[in-house]
């Protein structure tokens, strides 16, 4: 928990159906505790939508919805979670993120204390990201009808930069970068959804990458594609990379970080960390000649300080992902047809 | 990472590539027993690295691939009934029956979960005591003396619903079968290291000698691997037929007799349908007498139920090393891990699932 903000709704413990209601309760629920928490003038104006000036630039719009299942974990909650997907989903694009929406679906029952940290996180995320949620929606549904809090986030950013990005820019020669290490959000999400100890706890990498991506562009670095690696995890996006592009790209085992205690988590359970989910990392393609100033650039920030180069663009001759692995052999890497498995032994 | 780095390490592999090459001078076909060590020869291309001549075949080692489909068939229709809450290990959960697998059977209402521990299916049948708790207990040897321990507590602990689907088989028996077959091609093996980290290799010299065929047991990694290859090209090329360990880090002789107990205390010896293959006598574990309470089948009247498998499928010749996944017309076309003919294509132990994940348009 990062605030500690005395809860502003005392004389209802839970969330009840007349808090979706449109009514009094619906009210006191919207300016004590949301109003009063991501406040600035274009939510505190109190229309039905936000009304702001576009920009000349190029705009991104994206949104995503939230149904973590446990709604907090080590190194994240559903709140933090809702504000850095949106986040980075603009950052992807190339854009500056400037505004969320807000849409919430609570269950019936939910203690109102749980809603007020959410809240508290989601407060925290924005500011961190630099990003105000200037509109909102509230729907309360019967209890058993959802899994406590649902959110979903629509965001608008402007481009940084005039330049056309997608895996449909790349070439060959492009090498492609790494923003740190793998697999941690999911292993963290796992471990305490299916109770599973480890000897030191895994936390979620979630966080905004926005800062690294815009030090990108101000330098001038010509990206090529960028994507975050989410659900589908890193091998995922190197596949979407190859079909979209017709390119053969090739990576190496050994150059993709995997902390120790991911590595022993995913050693153990039969997964692989290629396929794992993140929420706080990135991949980038950019010009072979530019490769090493970006590093620099990605490495000068925190949240990708870690950064490495984990491949190249080889060809556009057919779309294909190769691993060298560690033992110097080659193999594809393909996309899975589901989540993955725990093995059986 | 200790214990796995070493066994990862390019320079190794190619001084055991080398060494292999030095020593090969007929071509030999080794089957490596286990579905976790298929994955690793394929997911690692340590096949490209051998000899000309030494080949590969992929063994029958995949507990979700020899599960007959009538046993996937019981396991839906339990599943299915309001009452149960039906526990399997995740792998499981795609295998196709005749009609439908268990994540249909979850998404039509059914209490399908995936737990990580049989012990788990327990504990949930004791905070669920007004519901019937069914674990679907697949496996080799290796998972044996885990699932032999949750229905030993279970009586124990007077747990009357809890039950489990026994599906238990075992590996010296399908070692015999392929063996003794007239298409077998099979002159030595990579014995299952995990199992004998179970069993011990006491029971393998018997098979050694009867077939004259060299046995090593063999750990996972692409090291163990190629240096388990060597020990059996090397005991080829000298004439021998012996049982040797080369996972001496985790196996012994006389394997874990603890474990080994908890066996024998619930389960007895049985014939066992594998998919594919046919029965196989004494090939399987079922529950002894007095564990037969616990016994799933029984409990849902489902014992009698049978089922054919599916006709294009070959995953019965491909887990005796007859053929291989790319052998197969229905191969990447008519079978993908979207829509599968076999569970050889959907488990992650599966020799057509590693083909398809690691190969397939390379």
């Amino acid at each position: 928990m990062h605030t500690t903000c005395p809860i502003p709704i005392s004389d209802y413990p839970t969330v009840t159906l007349a808090h979706g209601g449109g009514g009094a309760l619906t009210h006191q629920l919207i300016d004590k505790m949301f109003r009063a928490a991501f406040t600035n003038p274009l939510l505190d104006a109190g229309h039905d939508g936000a009304v702001f000036q576009v920009p000349e630039e190029r705009m991104a719009l994206t949104t995503d919805s939230y149904v973590v299942c446990p709604l907090f974990f080590p190194g994240g909650d559903i709140g933090s979670l809702a504000v850095n997907g949106t986040v980075n989903d603009l950052a992807m694009c190339g854009a500056k993120p400037l505004y969320l929406t807000l849409g919430m679906i609570l269950e019936e029952g939910l203690p109102m204390e749980t809603l007020w940290r959410v809240v508290q996180s989601i407060q925290y995320a924005a500011a961190e990201a630099d990003v105000r949620i200037v509109t909102g929606d509230t729907k309360v549904v019967d209890r058993g009808k959802g899994d406590g809090v649902y959110l979903n986030t629509a965001g608008v950013g402007v481009l940084a930069t005039e330049q056309d990005i997608g895996p449909s820019c790349i070439e060959p020669e492009d090498v492609i970068l790494l923003s740190g290490d793998i697999g941690r959000h999911g292993i963290a999400i796992m471990a305490v959804r299916e109770g599973l100890e480890f000897e030191s706890e895994i936390q979620s990498d979630c966080a905004p990458v926005v800062e690294p991506v815009l030090k990108l562009l101000k330098e001038g670095i010509a990206i090529h594609s960028l994507r975050d690696l989410t659900r589908g995890g890193l091998a995922s996006a190197l596949v979407e990379h190859a079909r979209a592009a017709g390119a053969r790209l090739q990576v190496e085992e050994a150059a993709i970080p995997v902390r120790e205690d991911v590595r022993g988590a995913c050693e153990i359970l039969g997964l692989d960390p290629m396929y794992v989910a993140n929420e706080g990392r990135f991949m980038v393609v950019v010009p072979g000649d530019q490769s090493e100033r970006a590093l620099q650039v990605m490495r000068a920030c925190a949240v990708s300080a870690e950064s490495v180069r984990i491949g190249t663009v080889e060809s556009r001759e057919r779309p294909v992902v190769h691993l060298k692995s560690r033992i110097g052999s080659l193999r594809i890497v393909d996309m899975l047809s589901g989540e993955q498995l725990p093995r059986i032994c | 990472m200790k214990y796995l780095d070493e066994y990862r390490d390019a320079e190794g592999a190619r001084k055991y590539a080398a060494a292999l090459a030095r020593i090969t001078t007929k071509p030999w076909t080794i089957m490596e027993v286990c579905g976790g060590q298929t994955h690793a020869i394929i997911k690692y291309g340590i096949d490209t690295l051998l000899p000309e001549g030494v080949t590969l075949a992929h063994g029958p080692g995949c507990p979700v691939c020899v599960t007959p489909v009538e046993l996937i068939n019981k396991a839906i229709e339990i599943a299915a009934r309001p009452n149960v809450i039906f526990c399997s290990f995740g792998d499981m959960l795609r295998v196709p029956g005749t009609e439908r697998d268990l994540f249909a059977v979850k998404a039509q209402g059914g209490d399908v979960r995936i737990v990580y521990s049989p012990m788990d299916a327990v504990e949930l049948a004791k905070k669920n005591p007004d519901r019937e708790v069914v674990f679907f207990a697949v496996g080799f040897e290796t998972t044996a003396p885990a699932n032999a321990m949750a229905v030993f507590r279970a009586a124990q602990e007077g747990v009357k619903n809890f039950s489990i689907l026994v599906s238990h088989v075992l590996v010296p028996p399908a070692m015999e079968a392929v063996l003794s077959s007239p298409q077998n091609r099979v002159q030595g093996f990579l014995a299952a290291g995990h199992v004998c980290t179970v069993m011990g290799y006491e029971e393998y010299p018997p098979i050694a000698a009867r077939y004259r065929v060299p046995v090593v047991v063999t750990g996972f990694e692409p090291l163990d691997i190629l240096q388990g290859i060597y020990m059996v090209v090397k005991q080829l090329e000298e004439g021998r037929a012996e049982v040797e360990n080369q996972y001496a880090r985790s196996v012994r002789k006389e394997g874990n007799r603890p474990a080994i107990d908890m066996i024998q205390r619930v389960f007895t010896i049985v014939p066992r349908k594998w998919r594919g293959v046919g029965e196989i006598p004494h090939s399987g574990l079922g529950l002894r007498e007095e564990f037969k309470a616990f016994d799933a089948e029984t409990r849902f009247g489902v014992a009698d139920q049978t089922a054919e498998e599916s006709g294009e499928c070959i995953s019965g010749l491909i887990l005796q090393g007859i053929k291989k996944p790319s052998d197969c017309p229905a191969f990447g076309v008519r079978c993908t891990p979207e829509k599968p003919l076999g569970a050889t294509m959907v488990s992650s132990e599966g020799a057509c699932a590693a083909y398809y994940r690691y190969r397939a348009g390379s």
